[in-house]
């Protein structure tokens, strides 16, 4: 790997080096470096690209880190990542994309991720999404998500956009069995001419499954987001999303949030706040000595952090 | 030291002009602890809010230790050495309580280092210092939390506006010894806009606004009196009912 695909790997993974346990590193479309664990396994699909992250049941306390960087202009990259989390495993997943486009063509990594999370599995998620380069081709990322989720499992999703992609088609969709959680936190950021829709679907299939889905957004200059969440409650089940929003500049953000109870003793909360930064908050902190522009950055970094 | 020269502020209201400040003249010496007091609507928090420089005043000018500030920003009579604490606090989502205090003490602290002004203030800082300025935060949190990041910035000048609002009886004695201290300890002035007869009881001199004038002006035991004379009417109805 060269010094511009390390320097985005730091970037989506905080890798300075090859991280121990699991990997997998993805650049320029190529496997750039593999490991695996006596409890984690990754294969190569052999129909299209991806691999599948086996994790054997009961594995604890483990890490899989599997980040992706493009530095080559033009390059379309598609992937479809299965992972299987065996049952009461309790492990954290690393993604992560960088792209460097210092050429005048699209680079694009586009992903399919499946997850199929076992019985009283506990699944934390992290992924980062990052471009950068003063190419004029633009950087675009559309992430899938889908995640299947068995009786009692547990998933945490950190999910975070904060700079330098141009453009973005974010889906999520997960169904819940009985007892399942799934926790959500997106953090989005768009500047200049970015559009980024991030559309949500959850289907709490099972009594007592529950999801928590927030996302939290700031949109600056010409750019426009859209946040779609649909939480469907078909049994005894509580859901709740909530998108709240900075908008700054000539930006445009539209928050489309639904929810359907299909049963009776589904219990549905949605939210959904958009606005600019309260003047008193840039008063407040001017007060303590912060330029207008410092204070405006403290308090975006602190919504999004 | 801080002067205030012809000071005027008005508000368009319509087609209506309505006059806040009606050309004060003030010196405010320095080490000195005073208490604007007066009615409600007379222009006390305003006149606060043109020294800090949040409003603008339509005429006069302002001076902070001979430097005319009428045009500064807020930011920089901040840094000039003027503080100001809100009458109602802002809430910040994901601000924490110790990133407000760092900021406010415009350097890297320890941890140890705000956890003390918190408890000047009387909150248990491990409890808060790592909590977001949120609104989980009840009403007399915040303002003691405001108050604390005042004190953590040590200007020359601090201008507080109506500190006991929001907060409850049993902080309010720690409220007064807050204010006991600054004066002693940091020879720096106060200006607290307060309607308390007990912070009224600590100032050096008390001045009264009313329809934006300045209608008296002296030491607290010249003023307090008179002030206190005023209220026994009321207080005595009060106590009738």
């Amino acid at each position: 790997m060269d010094e511009i695909q390390m320097d985005l790997l730091e970037k989506v993974a905080g890798l300075h080096e090859l991280p121990t346990g699991a990997y997998n590193i993805r650049a320029n479309g190529e496997k750039a470096g593999r490991n695996v664990t006596d409890n984690i396994d990754i294969v190569s699909k052999e129909d299209k690209p991806g691999i599948d992250i086996i994790i054997k049941p009961g594995t604890k306390n483990e890490n899989v880190h599997i980040p992706v960087v493009v530095s080559e202009s033009g390059l379309q990259d598609m992937v479809y990542n299965d992972f299987l989390i065996g049952e009461g495993a309790d492990v954290t997943i690393i993604a992560g994309c960088g792209i460097h486009n210092g050429g005048d063509e699209e680079s694009r990594h586009d992903g399919i991720h499946t997850f199929y999370v076992g019985k009283g599995a506990k699944v934390k998620y992290v992924e980062k999404h990052y471009g950068e380069g003063d190419g004029s081709g633009a950087r675009v990322m559309n992430p899938t998500t889908i995640v299947k989720m068995e009786e009692d499992s547990h998933m945490e999703m950190e999910t975070t956009q904060i700079k330098g992609v141009d453009s973005t088609d974010r889906i999520t969709e997960a169904v819940l069995k009985e007892g399942a959680t799934l926790v959500i936190n997106e953090k989005l950021m768009t500047h200049g001419k970015q559009y980024a829709k991030t559309s949500f679907q959850v289907d709490l299939d099972g009594d007592g499954s529950s999801t928590n889905v927030v996302s939290r957004s700031v949109a600056k200059d010409d750019s426009s987001q859209l946040f779609l969440a649909k939480i469907n409650g078909n049994a005894r089940c509580s859901g709740h999303s909530e998108c709240d929003a900075i908008i700054m500049g000539n930006a445009r953000i539209s928050a489309i949030p639904e929810i359907t109870a299909n049963n009776l003793d589904a219990s549905l909360i949605h939210e959904a706040a958009i606005g600019k930064i309260a003047g008193d908050q840039i008063i407040k902190l001017m007060t303590l000595g912060l330029t207008e522009e410092e204070a405006e950055a403290q308090i975006i970094s602190g919504f999004l952090k | 030291m801080l002067e205030l020269r012809n000071l005027s502020f008005g508000v368009k209201d319509d087609n209506d002009k309505k006059e806040i400040i009606k050309n004060i003249n003030f010196t405010f010496d320095d080490s000195k602890f005073f208490v604007i007091t007066g009615p409600n609507g007379g222009g006390k928090s305003t006149l606060a809010r043109l020294i800090a420089g949040i409003e603008k005043p339509t005429a006069g000018q302002i001076f902070f230790d001979g430097i005319d500030i009428t045009d500064k920003s807020i930011t920089e009579r901040a840094n000039l050495g003027i503080s100001f604490a809100f009458q109602q606090p802002v809430r910040f989502k994901g601000i924490k309580v110790r990133d407000l205090i760092r900021l406010a003490a415009r350097d890297e602290i320890t941890i140890a280092k705000a956890c003390d002004y918190l408890s000047e203030v009387g909150l248990c800082a491990r409890d808060y210092i790592n909590r977001d300025v949120d609104a989980s935060l009840s009403g007399g949190e915040l303002k003691r939390i405001e108050i604390a990041t005042v004190i953590a910035r040590g200007t020359k000048l601090s201008v507080f506006d109506e500190p006991e609002a929001g907060i409850d009886l049993w902080s309010f004695s720690n409220l007064i010894r807050i204010f006991e201290r600054m004066h002693k300890e940091q020879h720096n002035s106060v200006i607290i806009i307060s309607h308390q007869e007990r912070i009224l009881n600590v100032a050096d001199e008390i001045i009264v606004i009313r329809e934006g004038k300045i209608e008296a002006h002296g030491k607290k035991d010249e003023i307090l009196p008179e002030l206190l004379k005023d209220t026994d009417s009321c207080r005595f109805y009060t106590e009738e009912q």
